[in-house]
């Protein structure tokens, strides 16, 4: 669907050059929701913008189906970014256009009859539920509101893309929470592939297929977002996923595992049980969890018992009930 | 005040809107593209250019620095290639754009400058063409911003417009010049600075006015 082929993106000023994106290929396949996370400056919102020539790259080739987009003319590449939704932090709507007029402008552009542009304008308010703001200005609207009518707007000539830069990252946790849910819902109902940029684990735990990390302008590692969540192998991802990792996990010599939890019934209580079943005492040293849904999400770092007898039997147990955790991975 | 002095203020009203309004129009007919002109080639903007940036800078800036009273000696030769004739509130006219024209561009200027430069990404993403971007975005978002710009020029003008006075142009000006001025009729003089000032207040109650209500940032 989208293929990133050697990008390389400078920014230079008179007296510094900066490279933001260094020497990223990536791949995104039709349908998936693809995460790109990484700390302020690391390059990713630049790397976004390299998928619809928002900015140009320096170097390296940018694919959208067959199409080469590097080397498409002015007009190939307007027809080609409407095929690509893309929604912002800033939601970026225009203020001086009531909610159903701002989701028309995109419809204006592709040249939609008046009638229709109406018709499909309210179509869109009625999926992200904002039917009866349809008169309102953005500065009548909250922040989620204004991002719903936003990814309404992006969605509005049925592209193959949605592009979402820091979507979520001026939302508070609740309001993050729906919006994730209707861009999956999205990406279920349509088959919408959606690339999201976030300094958010947990947004991209909560809807992405895969992840790449990015830091200072390269991709550090990629892949199944269960497989990086668990087993970060890069020093960025580590940081990103266990925040205060430095202090839990700076007792060496202890033996740690990280248990995961990815979407087990939060209304099970997992952790007590093990503890409770077996009569081993843990020690957790750290943990980033939510409970997303009715489900949990996160990370737990837990200190063993020494005695090698009492560390099987709780590995057995996690194994029997289906949780995934790696063992002493921390240690460095 | 007789009956004649009424009738030469009403006169004098009449010419000067007249003048006003007719400049503020031209202004702005050369002004706006002129502006959107500085806006888009500037190196961040949506269609950089170095040398039409350069140029239209160049040129706004000398006009404007120009002060108005020299403005209006110097430009006679292209007011009689114009209008005809020197004097009068429609020859007046000439000088009055060819000074309000590049301050109206600044003002255009800056209020598209106002225009947050996300939501000109996000028309740039949504595939808008550079036309697209100026009369679908750039204008209608600045819309409130040049409005009182709108105000601002046409106060200005006004009071260029009383200045022509000194050489043949009419409006209020003129009245205040040759009978407050020449003749040491200090009644009349007040009479129409006030009525100057009530005009300024009345262009500038009902401009705000208008403003308010267009503008949908401040529902």
């Amino acid at each position: 669907m989208i293929r990133l082929e050697h990008i390389t993106k400078e920014f230079s000023s008179s007296d510094k050059k900066v490279i933001a994106v260094n020497d990223v290929s990536v791949h995104i396949t039709k349908g998936e929701i693809y995460g790109i996370i990484g700390f302020s400056g690391a390059g990713k919102s630049t790397l976004v913008r390299c998928i619809n020539l928002l900015e140009m790259p320096t170097s390296g080739k940018v694919y959208f189906g067959n199409q080469e987009l590097t080397s498409a003319g002015e007009k190939e590449l307007r027809l080609a970014r409407q095929k690509m939704g893309m929604i912002f932090q800033q939601f970026n709507l225009l203020e001086q256009r009531n909610v159903l007029k701002n989701i028309c402008y995109p419809l204006e552009l592709a040249g939609v009859s008046k009638n229709d542009r109406i018709k499909r304008a309210k179509e869109l308010l009625r999926l992200v539920d904002m039917e009866e703001k349809a008169k309102s200005y953005p500065s009548q609207l909250s922040g989620g509101q204004k991002q719903r009518v936003a990814i309404a707007r992006a969605l509005a000539t049925n592209p193959e893309v949605l592009l979402c830069d820091e979507a979520t990252s001026a939302l508070d946790p609740i309001t993050t929470r729906s919006i994730l849910a209707l861009l999956k819902r999205i990406n279920e109902m349509f088959g919408v592939t959606i690339i999201i940029i976030s300094h958010e684990m947990r947004v991209i735990e909560q809807v992405c297929d895969r992840v790449a990390v990015m830091s200072e302008g390269v991709i550090e590692e990629a892949g199944e977002v269960k497989e990086v969540f668990l087993n970060p192998k890069s020093e960025t991802a580590r940081r990103l996923i266990l925040p205060d990792k430095d202090e839990a996990g700076s007792d060496a010599g202890r033996h740690s595992i990280r248990i995961a939890f990815d979407g087990q019934s939060s209304f099970e209580p997992v952790f007590a049980t093990l503890v409770l079943e077996s009569g081993i005492k843990l020690n957790i040293l750290g943990a980033n969890t939510e409970n997303i849904g009715g489900k949990a999400f996160g990370q737990m770092l837990v200190e063993m018992p020494e005695e090698l007898e009492k560390q099987d039997t709780v590995k057995r147990m996690l194994r029997k009930k289906g949780i995934h955790f790696v063992e002493g991975s921390d240690e460095r | 005040m007789n009956l004649q002095m009424m009738e030469l203020l009403a006169d004098g009203i009449k010419e000067t809107l007249y003048m006003t309004l007719v400049s503020t129009l031209i202004a702005y007919v050369i002004g706006i593209p002129l502006g959107v002109i500085c806006f888009i080639t500037d190196k961040n903007g949506i269609c950089p250019g170095r040398i039409i940036h350069f140029v239209t800078g160049i040129l706004i800036n000398l006009l404007r620095s120009v002060p108005f009273l020299i403005l209006l000696v110097a430009i006679i030769p292209l007011t009689r290639l114009i209008v005809g004739t020197t004097i009068g509130s429609t020859a007046t006219i000439v000088p009055l754009v060819v000074a309000a024209a590049p301050y109206v561009a600044r003002m255009v200027e800056s209020s598209l400058k106002e225009v947050d430069a996300g939501v000109i990404e996000a028309a740039k993403s949504m595939g808008s063409s550079r036309l697209q971007i100026i009369y679908k975005v750039l204008l209608p978002e600045a819309k409130p911003s040049l409005l009182v710009g709108v105000l601002i020029s046409m106060a200005t003008i006004l009071g260029y417009s009383a200045m022509a006075g000194f050489v043949g142009g009419g409006g209020l000006g003129a009245i205040a010049i040759n009978y407050g001025y020449y003749r040491y009729q200090t009644d009349i003089m007040f009479v129409t600075v006030a009525f100057l000032v009530l005009i300024v207040q009345l262009f500038q109650e009902l401009g705000i006015w208008v403003v308010n209500r267009i503008d949908k940032r401040s529902a």
